[in-house]
């Protein structure tokens, strides 16, 4: 089997008295998108510097495409692209100056630097653009300059720290478009977000990462299994809602919380219930229901389980 | 840092192109926005007026030449100091911008952001310096002494602009933020004006006198007073930097590049490690 293009053990990094990562592991398969999923300040944008040479761990190791981030970190870069959650671009500049200028510090020639500059230009829909100053662009249009300029030489491993973070949902949408394309050519994605959406429309596999470590990794549809179903019920009295409550407690074995006057709605412990069963245990608790509906849970329930949890453990 | 780095030749010859690029990339900026040069030289614009019109018209020069002669020297050395602020809030903005983070990400020669700013603020600098030439003509300030020592003055103020502006590398990086660079401009000012640029210093109190006579902008002052033949050379018991000014500005160069280049590359190779 082939070794993950980005390895990481046991990261840890401190600032001060805040322990921004404590013991992180990660290990992303070459040409998948790995998303990065955590409450602000989890330790994701950390995790990245350290993955991006930009900061080297307090102990453990990473290595991207078999290099040591720390120890050869030369090699790392010539194999990495970056893109922020700010445009890292110079305003100034006109789009095209921009690639231009990053090309050649990539170390282009400058027919070459321009040649790629006009391909990458043309290919994200740029090329209206290219010669209008940075200043002038949208935030969408920058946030792709800024994503098409860590694409100039073609890495091998693209990190992208918050992509669409700030964004209308247009430009988000735009993103997301440019970021298949990538996909779809091979390259291997490492995404945070803190947008579940994000995650579920574009990674194949995702790691949930709270207080500094990774605390659960999977595809998007096994993170969801791993808290079972969710069942929704609509009253038609609003009154009987405490009744309803106690039914579905039994039914559950945890509290339902309210999602409207009259309705509810509560995590299924895994596998096994039959809509059948439980309309008739409503109906045993004298319970009128006018809609009883069993669901996958959405990520972002899955997301707040998982950070709830780790928060009562703690 | 044991990477398996390039061999050194070829690192050198990256740190060259690359900083020659960032030198291109300054270009580019100034060439769409040649609105950050007229900002950077309202001020001494300002100053020819006001100084030059206004307060110098009671300012006694001491061997009684005219005072717009005995300004422009020290115009001069304050739009040669402004290499501080210019390349400060330069390296601050890109720090706060994520653009350095860019430059640290690329497997380019680490030396060459710090190397290709003040290489970039050496142009503006000449370009600036011709802007001020221009005015300083325009007022009836003119070299006296002919080629040589004129040249060898304004090569003064490109050596002293140099070191100078290594000080703004590591000031700004080491502010890391652009609204803190930007509001740390107007701190400088004292620096400049703490000099005998605008007036003798032998009227200052003692403590004062002794910080403007080893300020360096009061040597390049006097450096420049003297080699253009410029009214207003101090006479009688003078401080050692001011009896030679021109050793004054090349000790002071040495000084500032012997500490603030090596702080500023291990500033930048270290950021957020």
């Amino acid at each position: 089997m082939a070794d993950p293009v980005v390895f990481a053990e046991g990261l840890h990094k401190s600032f001060g008295d805040t322990h921004a990562l404590r013991g992180l592991d990660l290990s992303v398969p070459r040409g998948t998108v790995c998303g990065v999923l955590g409450p602000n300040g989890a330790g994701k944008t950390t995790a990245v510097r350290i993955l991006a040479t930009l900061s080297d761990p307090d102990a453990g190791h990473a290595r991207i495409a078999g290099y040591d981030v720390v120890r050869e970190a030369g090699k790392v870069r010539a194999r990495i692209g970056l893109a922020g959650q700010y445009a890292a671009v110079d305003e100034k500049l006109t789009g095209r100056g921009n690639l231009r200028m990053f090309g050649r510090l990539s170390h282009l020639s400058r027919r070459e630097a321009h040649r790629r500059a006009d391909e990458l230009l043309e290919r994200f829909g740029l090329t209206d653009a290219a010669d209008r100053q940075v200043t002038g662009y949208s935030g969408g249009m920058r946030r792709r300059l800024d994503l098409i300029t860590s694409l100039i030489l073609r890495p091998e491993v693209l990190f992208l720290d918050e992509p669409t973070t700030g964004l209308d949902p247009r430009s988000r949408g735009e993103i997301w478009d440019s970021l298949r394309e990538l996909v779809a050519d091979g390259t291997t994605v490492l995404l945070t977000t803190q947008y579940l959406d994000e995650a579920d429309q574009l990674a194949d596999d995702i790691a949930v990462v709270d207080h500094g470590q990774v605390i659960a990794t999977g595809t998007p549809d096994e993170l969801k299994a791993t808290i079972g179903d969710r069942l929704d019920v609509v009253l038609e009295d609003p009154a009987a809602l405490p009744q309803a409550a106690t039914a579905l407690n039994a039914l559950a074995g945890t509290d339902p919380t309210m999602t409207g006057a009259d309705r509810l709605s509560v995590a299924l412990p895994g596998g096994g219930f039959r809509l059948a069963h439980i309309v008739r245990e409503l109906d045993r608790a004298g319970v009128a229901a006018a809609d009883v509906r069993l669901r996958r849970p959405t990520l972002d329930e899955v997301f707040l389980r998982l950070t709830d949890r780790k928060e009562q453990v703690r | 840092m044991t990477d398996l780095a390039p061999p050194l030749g070829r690192r050198l010859r990256w740190t060259f192109t690359d900083g020659l690029t960032l030198v291109g990339r300054e270009l580019g900026r100034l060439r769409h926005d040649p609105g950050e040069l007229v900002a950077a030289l309202i001020f001494p614009a300002v100053m020819v007026v006001l100084f030059g019109y206004v307060f110098g018209s009671a300012i006694h020069v001491p061997d009684g030449g005219d005072y717009r002669e005995y300004l422009m020297p020290g115009l001069f050395a304050m739009v040669t100091f402004s290499a501080v602020m210019g390349v400060m809030t330069r390296m601050a903005a890109d720090a706060s911008r994520g653009v350095m983070d860019r430059f640290r990400s690329m497997p380019m020669a680490r030396s060459a952001v710090p190397f290709g700013q003040t290489g970039a603020d050496l142009l503006t600098g000449l370009l600036m310096l011709a802007i001020m030439v221009g005015a300083g003509l325009l007022v009836g300030w003119q070299p006296h002494r002919g080629l040589i020592p004129t040249a060898q003055a304004f090569l003064l103020m490109i050596v002293l602009r140099y070191a100078l502006s290594w000080v703004g590398v590591y000031v700004g990086l080491a502010v890391k933020n652009d609204q803190v660079a930007d509001a740390m401009v107007p701190l400088f000012l004292p620096f400049t004006m703490l000099s005998n640029a605008f007036v003798p210093t032998d009227g200052m109190p003692g403590w004062l006198r002794f910080l403007a006579d080893w300020n360096p902008v009061s040597a390049l002052t006097a450096a420049s007073r003297h080699l253009f033949g410029n009214p207003g050379a101090p006479s009688g018991d003078l401080a050692w930097p001011l009896a030679h000014p021109v050793t004054t500005v090349l000790l002071w160069s040495a000084a500032l590049l012997a500490i603030f280049v090596p702080l500023s590359l291990r500033a930048y190779t270290h950021r957020g490690r």
